[in-house]
């Protein structure tokens, strides 16, 4: 064949503003800065409405309409579609439009695009469902492929999902996984008894994610026609193509001057010029092709740098003590029965907020640095943990005004 | 390629009174294992201890090709690292002997070195000059013009940096303006010395090179751990070393402490040093109510220094304009995390450490309270510094410096 599947995550974190110990105690707003700075959510979710999701989706939508064959998927995560609702109407729209066409596939994940699969299986179910509704209350769908934040899966989580309904998920293909073998087909967890899993083909989806206006890059200046070419020699040697990328990749991370919305607009026709290939959804790949053999898992991994492990979020002691700290909390949040408080310590479970504390190659200015809003990894570590002791006071507090109003 | 540096320098560790002499030394000994020769020329009080130890110092340098040698020449001159007018005048001159032998003024003594090395200069053979901090660039101004031979100037320090805004002394902003446009090219501790080389002295920048100052590892040793018994009731120890005066903001750590001090009551904040700002900064932490909580210990260095370093849980350093600053280097290679204050050339190289900027003392509060709070924020610090502090070293700076010497050699 080969079937090329796009799958593209849109996510926002509800980043942490500045956060001081004298703040604590007299401020609960974690997450509204309303600087200049790259802490402004509003400001950012706008500007990357503006460059990348509307342009994106008025480029997708043309496709769609265009190319009868031509298929998406998309994630969404819930503080996404939170902030779009709130701040960018018309971008919540756009993405219903092309869900519209019927050829736009929207896939389940976690509300919070949290972490919480490691820490907390109540947490991740809660949120998994929390996320199903808000698919549901937009797009009218029910998702029926799932991706974990970051592509972070193991066989446990293959399992759980499975169990939650779910007929397929998505990962990474990493080499220390698959050793001699391709992406390019599908797979069974260990551990699953009908589920597939699809697995990222990195090199290609890179190519057009980071590489596209690599001056270094033997293959710059990329074209659609190319990259058609490298689509077609896969004919014999797979079945489906798995592009899965950031979908800021279109005008955020690839600014339009490099030519990437040009290409895109292309790369579809140039695809279908060769009739062995096609487009399909994750559904559509999970119903149309057999899984080749039984992938083992045992240990988690994900899309992020290039371990593709979870080192990214969880590789020195101010992360593993922030997220530890943070959900050690969950009963007495939960107890609480405080919206404002329940919600405020789900937002916290953001992955990205980890993100931002990893000193990994810190000091080579690696790409941790370009996306990390705060100056250095520990002003993120100490914002988080500040705002965390502000929560405890507010739980703390919470439950004395309900020991009070008990003892009336 | 062999070749002899001319150098005026000063009195190496243990005898010096801070970080210039230390940087002579560390770069010195880099440069000789680079195969530079090195002609060291410093001052000396007549009837000081002899510096026999500095030649033995140097007297181990067979390992191996490449390695060049040091020969120590001393002048006898008052002059000493950071002195200025106002200590110079106050120091011991009164006999007879002195006065014949010193000048009574600090300009005047300065005059009086750069012609005691012209007379070095006219015997001595070498390839090139290099001269450290202002108090003898007239000295290698003297030596150049009596040999031809390439001047350059490593400034430590500007007059900027010393008087902390507070006003320059004209005559040694002339001094430093006259040679810096004299001299064949400059060597910055840092950027944000080069910078206010460009911006106060109308220097063009390419005539500046940027050689940040490094850090040996053998400046960590096995120590008796101090302090236990403060340890053990679970205090945290919050350290400052450097002189007790203007340019080093000590001010800024006391009241920092006093903020500290409502949200983290069992810390410790020492102050290890001496200088003109002493009483002020013990006044100060007593009306504002902390000086059970801010102690002075007064001058201290060799193991003292280290056992205070290790024992210590952060340091601080929140100078107002500082070339450099090695004090932070010290203390990571000791194992404890640093603060350093953004106006500093160390911050330019440090990436794991806290940055603040030196007035911002609710800033400088917020980042002490989480470091004494969060062990974790402590250990990942700790253990990346520990990493990062390898490449802040005297080989790199004496290639650079060597980069420097080849463009006019």
């Amino acid at each position: 064949m080969p079937s090329v599947c796009f799958y593209f995550q849109v996510h926002q974190p509800y980043r942490i503003k500045q956060y001081r110990v004298f703040d604590i105690g007299n401020d609960s707003e974690y997450f509204n800065d309303d600087s200049d700075r790259d802490l402004n959510n509003q400001k950012i979710l706008q500007k990357v409405a503006r460059k990348s999701y509307l342009p994106a989706n008025a480029v997708m939508l043309d496709l769609l309409n265009e190319h009868p064959d031509f298929k998406v998927s998309f994630s969404l995560s819930g503080v996404l579609m939170e902030q779009l609702e709130k701040y960018s109407p018309e971008t919540l729209i756009s993405f219903q439009k092309l869900v519209e066409t019927g050829r736009a596939e929207i896939l389940s994940e976690t509300y919070f695009h949290s972490l919480s699969f490691l820490y907390s299986k109540n947490e991740f179910r809660k949120q998994v469902e929390m996320h199903r509704e808000r698919v549901k209350y937009f797009f009218g769908v029910e998702p029926q492929v799932f991706r974990n934040t970051e592509l972070i899966y193991n066989n446990d989580l293959a399992r759980e999902v499975e169990a939650l309904g779910f007929k397929g998920v998505l990962s990474e293909g990493a080499d220390h996984v698959l050793g001699w073998r391709s992406p390019n087909f599908l797979y069974r967890p260990t551990g699953a008894k009908r589920m597939k899993l699809l697995l990222k083909n990195y090199r290609l989806s890179d190519d057009i994610a980071f590489r596209f206006s690599s001056r270094d890059w033997d293959g710059y200046p990329l074209t659609a026609p190319t990259f058609a070419q490298w689509v077609s020699a896969v004919n014999g040697n797979g079945n489906v193509i798995n592009l899965f990328m950031d979908y800021e990749t279109f005008g955020e991370h690839q600014w339009e001057d490099t030519g990437i919305f040009n290409f895109l607009r292309h790369l579809p026709g140039e695809i279908l010029k060769n009739p062995d290939n096609d487009f399909v959804t994750p559904s559509e790949a999970i119903d149309r092709y057999s899984d080749v053999a039984e992938l083992d898992i045992p240990h988690f991994i994900s899309w992020a740098d290039v371990e593709r492990d979870l080192s990214a979020w969880l590789s020195n002691p101010i992360q593993h003590d922030a997220i530890n700290k943070l959900y050690a909390l969950e009963e007495r949040v939960l107890a609480t029965g405080d919206e404002q408080i329940i919600s405020d310590w789900r937002r916290l479970q953001t992955s990205d907020h980890f993100y931002y504390m990893c000193t990994k190659w810190f000091s080579d200015g690696d790409v941790h640095k370009y996306f990390n809003p705060y100056k250095t990894p520990y002003e993120a570590f100490i914002s988080f943990m500040n705002v965390l002791n502000d929560l405890k006071l507010r739980i703390g507090e919470k439950n004395i005004i309900e020991k009070e109003e008990s003892l009336v | 390629m062999a070749y002899k540096v001319l150098m005026f320098g000063w009195e190496f560790p243990p005898h010096n009174s801070g970080g210039l002499g230390t940087a002579c030394f560390g770069l010195t000994r880099a440069l000789a294992s680079e195969g530079a020769d090195i002609l060291f020329v410093l001052p000396k009080k007549l009837g000081d201890v002899s510096s026999d130890r500095m030649r033995i110092l140097f007297a181990d340098t067979s390992s191996g090709a490449g390695t060049g040698s040091v020969e120590f020449q001393e002048v006898v001159s008052a002059l000493t690292p950071y002195v200025n007018s106002k200590s110079y005048l106050f120091s011991d001159l009164d006999d007879e002997i002195a006065q014949s032998l010193y000048s009574n003024t600090l300009l005047g003594e300065v005059r009086n070195y750069a012609l005691r090395a012209r007379a070095i200069a006219r015997r001595e053979r070498f390839d090139i000059i290099h001269a450290h901090d202002w108090l003898s660039f007239l000295a290698g101004i003297e030596a150049k013009k009596v040999s031809g031979k390439p001047l350059i100037l490593h400034v430590h320090a500007t007059e900027f940096d010393r008087t902390g805004g507070q006003g320059v002394n004209s005559n040694v902003y002339d001094i430093e303006k006259y040679s810096m446009e004299y001299a064949d090219h400059i060597i910055a501790v840092s950027n944000f010395t080069k910078d206010q080389i460009v911006r106060h002295y109308g220097i063009v920048p390419e005539k500046i090179s940027v050689v940040h100052n490094g850090i040996d590892p053998d400046f960590r040793s096995d120590v008796a751990p101090r302090l236990h018994k403060l340890k053990e009731q679970k205090n945290k120890i919050v350290l400052f070393v450097g002189r007790i005066t203007i340019q080093k903001g000590p001010e800024y750590f006391v009241r920092a402490a006093k903020k500290v001090l409502e949200y983290y009551p069992k810390a410790l904040f020492i102050v290890s040093g001496s200088g003109d700002m002493e009483r002020q900064m013990m006044t100060e932490a007593a009306s504002l109510g902390v000086s059970d909580k801010v102690i002075f210990t007064g001058f201290l260095r060799g193991d003292d220094l280290i056992a205070l370093y290790q024992a210590a849980d952060l340091f601080v350093m929140p100078s107002v304009s500082e070339p450099f600053g090695i004090t932070p280097l010290e203390s990571i290679v000791n194992g404890t995390p640093v603060i350093v204050s953004k106006q500093s050339g160390v911050s330019e190289v440090l990436s794991h450490a806290l940055k603040v900027d030196f007035w911002d003392t609710d800033e400088l509060a917020n980042k002490i309270v989480s470091v004494l709070e969060n062990d974790s924020l402590k250990e990942t610090l700790k253990k990346n510094g520990d990493e990062e502090v390898k490449t802040i070293n005297w080989k790199s700076a004496a290639k650079k410096c060597a980069t420097v010497y080849s463009m006019f050699l």
